[in-house]
């Protein structure tokens, strides 16, 4: 199979440039909802042994205790989930005995985080979030230092990090798209799963380009994008399995994995999915565009 | 490499594998030994048991953060006073019946991690509270005077005004009683009693030694006086002392129900807080809830695993299957190491079990990608095979090592959901190396020279 793909890598750089650009905007007008483990605040799950009250009805019940700006969500058949601010455990039965008022009804989970931990979630996870960075920019000097010609080093490195940041500010416009109509937020899993993309799709793009090494080495006398072609002709069926077998568990732990899992698993799905679309057609389609335009130039 | 070599391999192999398989899920082979041991009445004895240790989140419970206030305490005697404080809570909890509670202290803060409690609410009523025994004997009549005459002095002035006034601080003492040093601290034991006369519930205390030369010290010097018994701030009784007591041996007679005085000892027993605590941060889980959770992300996983395996089967035929069974091996071993260690399982954890899952199959892949390049480059098996390892082995290391990478650091500043998540990834990680080039390869050279090697469409 030798199949030239370089020719369309037009379409890849208009397809994610509209993907990048929407979810910049998307970003820009929505925002991201930072969940309660960074602000502080607090969620009951109850599920209701009979039918579930309306979220009027729930609202109306609740409209004496003071909650702060109170969101009221189905979850499941039978079961609501209640996001309020911090509240102490009087109040949080309080609240238990006022939805008991309604009809039947079973906790099912209770979480309330001060705004002190808040903070301090906040934080660490920054400096998690910069370490890793760290990391993996490290790692990307250390994995391209020996290439050379006719594109250098430092490009490949560029071209892998521009892959990242499609791979991560595309779920996190997703996200904030999701935000903005379900009321998802951003919670410390969905940061740790994108930190995991960032690991998995920075190894995609290592593995082409890999190859693209090995076959500069190997192969002479065909041209940079030859050789690039037929790297990433013979990269593309284990990039793409080997991102298949990681996705068909996400896709379990999405659909039957429960709802603690399931931004989680959907961040991980969006993010694996783009890092392998990446490292396949963007980042080694860079490092083409960027040897002819340095020819040019 | 030998034949022989290799068969050896493939029998450590195996016995690894049949090790490690009834340690994660021990019922089949111990139904078989029951089975057994019943027909032929031999007596095996059963696999080695050890359960999964499962976090919260997946068998219910609460995880309690509290803030201690140290503002009154020298910072010399603070890490003292915290661990006075998980001594007392620790007293506490252990009443609640939870199977291994966590107390544990982490700077200013304490964490509290009671699995399986079926009233939370209680049970943070029950850590919260501050049963604060004190004896307090009587005031001079001077000083009593002189206390009711300063809370005259500043009646109806506003805070500030009341401030101006010299001694102020007097006027929010108790007029009537002062403290002493004898406070719950030398408390030797506490239980529930009852009068003989009236028959009415009341609490014996048995104080320590100290104690009871500081309780024999204080009768003596206020007989025919009041000593009052006051808890939490509040007066329970004021007997009026007969004699000197020694022996360190009281009672507090109040106008208490049975259940209150139990509850009063009970507390009183657990001992008083050395400093105020509030909670700051709870987060506590249902048992069903944890049940269904366990069950949606095992069902999760196992509809993920039976998915890969039919990919990798339909997708690289033989070496599929092959790479099935070593994945097969693969989630064995890391049940087994999780049960080991042990690591305590959280819907995370899981989480990033089921990912490594993916990622193990990965390192098959690009072997079996390679191979597949090799043999249509014309290679002989032998080589094909070593090439195609050898290649690999280069993507192998690096991915893994960017993930391992991630998986360090989210597990070295992360907390909670992060910590659990990481651990198991980058536990899965290692192992799924060793199941990519250990495993997977012992199998695929076991079939070098056979007729199996021959029959292409196997292999492409």
């Amino acid at each position: 199979m030798n199949f030239n793909f370089l020719k369309f890598k037009k379409i890849y750089f208009f397809f994610s440039g509209i993907l990048i650009l929407g979810s910049l905007v998307c970003l820009i007008i929505f925002g991201l909802k930072p969940g309660i483990d960074f602000t502080g605040g607090s969620i009951l799950e109850v599920e209701y042994k009979q039918e579930r009250p309306s979220n009027k009805t729930i609202e109306e019940k609740l409209a004496d205790i003071d909650l702060g700006k109170i969101h009221v969500q189905p979850a499941g058949e039978r079961g609501v989930i209640l996001r309020m601010k911090d509240i102490d455990e009087d109040t949080h039965q309080e609240v238990l005995q006022k939805l008991k008022e309604i009809n039947e009804v079973e906790e099912k989970r209770f979480e309330a985080i001060g705004p002190a931990i808040g903070s301090e979630l906040k934080k660490t996870t920054k400096i998690v979030i910069i370490f890793s960075l760290l990391a993996i920019l490290l790692y990307i000097a250390f994995a391209f230092r020996r290439i050379s010609q006719p594109v250098k080093s430092w490009q490949y490195g560029i071209a892998a990090l521009l892959a990242l940041f499609h791979d991560v500010l595309i779920p996190l416009g997703v996200f904030s798209v999701l935000g903005k109509i379900y009321g998802i937020q951003i919670t410390i899993p969905v940061v740790v799963a994108l930190l995991t993309v960032l690991g998995y799709s920075i190894n995609d793009t290592v593995v082409v380009f890999d190859r693209i090494r090995e076959n500069l080495w190997k192969i002479t006398g065909i041209s940079f994008e030859e050789t690039v072609n037929k790297s990433f002709n013979q990269t593309l069926v284990r990039s793409i399995s080997a991102s298949l077998t990681t996705l068909f568990p996400l896709t379990a732990i999405f659909f039957f994995g429960g709802e603690t899992l399931k931004y989680f698993s959907l961040a991980l799905i969006i993010g694996i999915f783009l890092g392998t679309y990446s490292s396949i057609f963007i980042a080694s389609s860079l490092l083409v565009s960027w040897s002819k335009w340095r020819k040019r130039a | 490499m030998g034949k022989r070599k290799i068969y050896f391999k493939i029998l450590i192999i195996f016995i690894l594998a049949f090790l490690a398989g009834n340690l994660s899920y021990p019922k089949y082979f111990n139904q078989g030994v029951d089975f057994l041991n019943q027909k032929l009445s031999w007596k095996l004895s059963h696999f080695w048991e050890i359960p999964f240790k499962l976090g919260l989140d997946l068998q219910g419970g609460v995880h309690l953060l509290y803030q201690a206030d140290l503002s009154n305490i020298a910072p010399e005697d603070r890490e003292n006073s915290m661990e006075g404080l998980r001594d007392v809570i620790e007293r506490r909890v252990n009443l609640f019946g939870v199977k291994e509670p966590v107390v544990q202290v982490q700077g200013e803060r304490l964490i509290i991690e009671l699995a399986g409690i079926k009233d939370v609410s209680e049970g943070i009523r029950m850590i919260g509270q501050t049963p604060y025994l004190e004896f307090k004997e009587q005031r001079s009549e001077e000083e009593t005077q002189k206390i009711l005459a300063k809370k005259k002095e500043i009646e109806g002035l506003t805070t500030e005004e009341i401030q101006k006034v010299g001694d102020w601080q007097l006027a929010f003492e108790d007029p009537y009683f002062k403290s002493t040093q004898l406070t719950g601290k030398y408390l030797k034991k506490s239980e529930i009693g009852f009068d003989q006369t009236t028959s009415k519930p009341l609490i014996l205390i048995q104080f320590n030694e100290e104690g009871a030369k500081i309780f024999e010290e204080l009768t003596e010097k206020n007989v025919g006086k009041q000593l009052a018994i006051y808890i939490d701030q509040n007066p329970i009784s004021a007997p009026v002392v007969q004699e000197k007591i020694s022996g360190g041996k009281a009672q507090i007679t109040g106008k208490f129900t049975v259940e209150e005085a139990k509850e009063l000892a009970r507390n009183l027993n657990a001992g008083a807080l050395p400093v105020p605590i509030k909670l700051i941060s709870q987060q506590s889980v249902g048992p069903i809830l944890g049940k269904i959770s366990l069950e949606q992300s095992l069902k999760a996983g196992a509809l993920g695993l039976l998915a890969i395996i039919l990919f990798m089967i339909l997708f690289y035929r033989l070496p599929g299957i092959l790479s099935s069974i070593a994945l097969g091996i693969y989630v064995a071993l890391v049940l087994s190491f999780f049960k080991i260690i042990p690591v305590t399982l959280t819907l995370a954890g899981i989480g990033g079990f089921i990912l490594s899952i993916g990622m193990a199959v990965d390192a098959n892949i690009l072997i079996f990608a390679r191979m597949k390049e090799e043999l249509a480059e014309k290679k002989t098996f032998s080589v094909s095979l070593e090439e195609g390892f050898k290649r690999a082995w280069s993507s192998i290391r690096d991915g893994n090592f960017t993930t391992l990478i991630v998986a360090l650091f989210l597990f070295s500043f992360g907390t909670g959901f992060i910590k659990g998540f990481a651990l198991t990834l980058g536990l899965g990680i290692l192992l799924s190396m060793f199941s990519a080039i250990f495993i997977t390869k012992t199998f695929l050279k076991s079939l070098e020279g056979t007729r199996l090697e021959k029959v292409g469409w196997l292999w492409r």
